[in-house]
């Protein structure tokens, strides 16, 4: 529909590498190294440091003893000398909190295989297969991803209700898929476009089937995509907050942002650390999965707006 | 030999019946509905129903457990006189105009700045992108430490530096909360403009520049005439997409706040949930919800003819 910004967006690797776009060194060579230092360095290092704090400071607070949390005055608040796992260790044996993460990479994993499977035969149908009227589904798809989650709670609550999945993982399992296959057919699509319509003329005169095209030659091909679809759509069920904090009552089919933040918030005043280790231990799963995949998520997300 | 192969090619046998099902089977229009059939599905019981619902359950007066009689505008009209509707229309308007224009303002710097040549370039684009990769919920959870009234790193490190005399209360004051959630939400959201916008401007080729230099452009003129044209069209839909997510916000409010002190910090769609799941009243909930929906439309509808404009503007065809 839009190919308009195909060719304004570069492609992941060059985005994180850096590469410019005709190869050449810029004019960086005519910046002396002092000037580099005030109008790039100094600025560029303080808005890294506070995007970065917040992090510090959770791991931090997640492994500092007690009575160091609260007393600012006798102690450095920015370092520790005697770390102690006993945040992390109440955590893990003494709460739900394992099962709570079980309950968000079930969901999670679930929700992510369905939507890439609808995804992938959406997209494939929208690009390749050409049908009547496949432009406004496109249209309408992406229309579907700018609805957000907080004009629909209210109603999808009444409706889970009605099928009777309130309180089962399957409400969200099945109500994920909404924020996921809008964005994963727009990103896929994407991607089905750049492969050639060649090869699957070849196929088609081998005699293969539509499914035979698709699982031999289209999806091999869109692994990089396939990828990029698989992870973003996981980070993204796993950051839900709003229907499973709705959907879900009982402690144990809770997720992990739900489960912190309602289960944890007592009037201990030595709750930091828990709460602290908790959110540390949610958020290390998509980080060490975003170290190693990083260009599949730049990618997906200026896949988001390019199409 | 050509002439015994040929009469066979030829044969009838070998020709297959084109039955209705064969043919069915190349339809691309019977093809496609299959294909289409599972994403469909979903979308159209999970997405459109529930839209639809929405929409009517404003007009009824639904509580949780019971299905609600048509009441007409009632819900509106109660909406109308209610003050902290207004309150929390206002704070989302607030919300939304102020971090967003800090997240353009500082997600283009940011992008601008890392798109030069340095040591360590990939590991710091990739680093950048962490806070947009935590889930909001925990992060919010590190500032709700940060921003704790008593024991606030960012009061202590003021207080030490002599530029305060007391903790700042920064949740528990009407205007400190707003700001509160607001930096919290730029900070969020930075990352993800950055990102896109530095896909982007890694297209502008370095030797226009060059020309423009030559032709004794200063940096300031060449960031205006050259940047920033070629770059709104992805301005365009990152900016819708940032609009979008922020007027919609919850969680970080929701963990923050939970739109206190007094209301001060509501957001519609807080108030709407605390309204028909917290309250029970379905109906006005769903009215709360609805109201978002004009100003959605807008935003969506500002952006594609923005971005309609552009492409006629640069001589491209539509496709």
């Amino acid at each position: 529909m839009t190919d308009v910004l195909a060719s304004k967006v570069a492609s992941p690797k060059a985005v994180l590498s850096g590469v410019t776009a005709d190869h050449t060194e810029g004019m960086s060579y005519l910046q002396t190294l002092p000037r580099r230092l005030v109008t790039l360095y100094l600025p560029l290092s303080l808005i890294v440091f506070v995007l970065l704090f917040p992090f510090y400071w959770m791991a931090l607070t997640a492994i500092k003893p007690d009575e160091q949390l609260l007393d600012l005055e006798r102690f450095n608040p920015f370092w520790t000398w005697t770390p102690t796992l006993k945040h992390i260790d109440k955590l893990l044996f003494g709460t739900h909190y394992p099962r709570w993460l079980m309950n968000t990479m079930l969901v999670a994993i679930a929700a992510t295989i369905l939507s890439i499977v609808a995804s992938v035969l959406a997209a494939y149908a929208i690009v390749r297969l050409r049908y009547k009227g496949a432009q406004w589904v496109g249209v309408a798809i992406f229309l579907a991803y700018l609805i957000p989650p907080s004009i629909l709670f209210i109603p999808l609550s009444t409706v889970v209700f009605q099928y009777g999945l309130f309180d089962t993982p399957f409400a969200l399992i099945l109500t994920y898929p909404t924020i996921l296959i809008p964005f994963s057919t727009w990103l896929l699509m994407g991607y089905f476009k750049t492969i050639p319509f060649e090869l699957e003329e070849c196929a088609l005169i081998d005699g293969a089937s539509r499914y035979q095209i698709l699982t031999k030659i289209v999806l091999p091909l869109a692994v990089p995509g396939l990828i990029s679809a698989f992870i973003f759509c996981f980070t993204l069920c796993w950051n839900e907050f709003i229907y499973a904090l709705t959907f879900i009552s009982s402690t144990e089919h809770k997720t992990v942002p739900v489960a912190i933040v309602n289960e944890f918030v007592d009037g201990d005043i030595y709750r930091w650390g828990s709460l602290m280790a908790g959110a540390l231990v949610g958020s290390l799963p998509l980080v060490v999965l975003y170290a190693f995949f990083v260009e599949h998520y730049v990618s997906a997300m200026t896949g988001a707006v390019k199409e | 030999m050509a002439d015994l192969a040929l009469k066979q090619a030829i044969s009838p046998r070998s020709i297959p019946d084109v039955g209705a099902w064969d043919r069915l089977k190349v339809n691309h229009n019977w093809l496609a509905l299959w294909f289409m059939l599972p994403a469909a599905a979903f979308l159209l019981l999970f997405l459109a129903y529930p839209l639809v619902l929405g929409v009517w359950l404003s007009f009824t007066d639904a509580r949780i457990g019971r299905g609600g009689e048509f009441v007409g505008l009632e819900n509106y009209e109660w909406l109308w006189d209610d003050s902290v509707f207004w309150l929390s229309v206002f704070n989302t308007l607030l919300y939304t105009g102020v971090a967003t224009a800090f997240k353009f303002a500082i997600g283009l710097y940011l992008a601008l700045l890392l798109n030069h040549n340095m040591p360590f370039k990939a590991m710091i684009r990739a680093v950048v992108l962490i806070p947009f990769i935590v889930p909001t919920v925990l992060s919010a959870i590190a500032f709700w430490w940060i921003f704790d009234s008593q024991f606030s790193i960012v009061s202590w490190s003021l207080r030490k530096l002599g530029l305060i005399a007391t903790n700042i209360d920064f949740l528990g004051d009407t205007w400190n909360a707003r700001w509160s959630v607001i930096f919290a939400n730029i900070w969020r959201g930075v990352p993800f403009v950055a990102i896109t916008l530095l896909a982007g401007l890694q297209t502008v080729s370095p030797s226009l520049y060059e020309a423009a230099t030559i032709d004794g452009a200063t940096p300031w003129q060449r960031f205006r005439y050259v940047t920033y044209p070629l770059l709104t069209p992805i301005i365009a839909v990152v900016m819708t997409f940032s609009v979008l997510f922020t007027f919609t916000d919850f969680q970080l409010i929701w963990v923050l706040t939970r739109g206190g002190p007094a209301n001060a910090t509501h957001l519609m769609a807080t108030l709407g949930y605390q309204r028909a799941i917290g309250g029970g009243y379905l109906g006005e909930g769903s009215a709360i919800a609805t109201a978002m929906i004009p100003f959605l439309l807008a935003a969506i509808l500002i952006s594609w003819f923005g971005l309609q404009r552009r492409k006629w503007q640069q001589g491209e065809s539509n496709d």
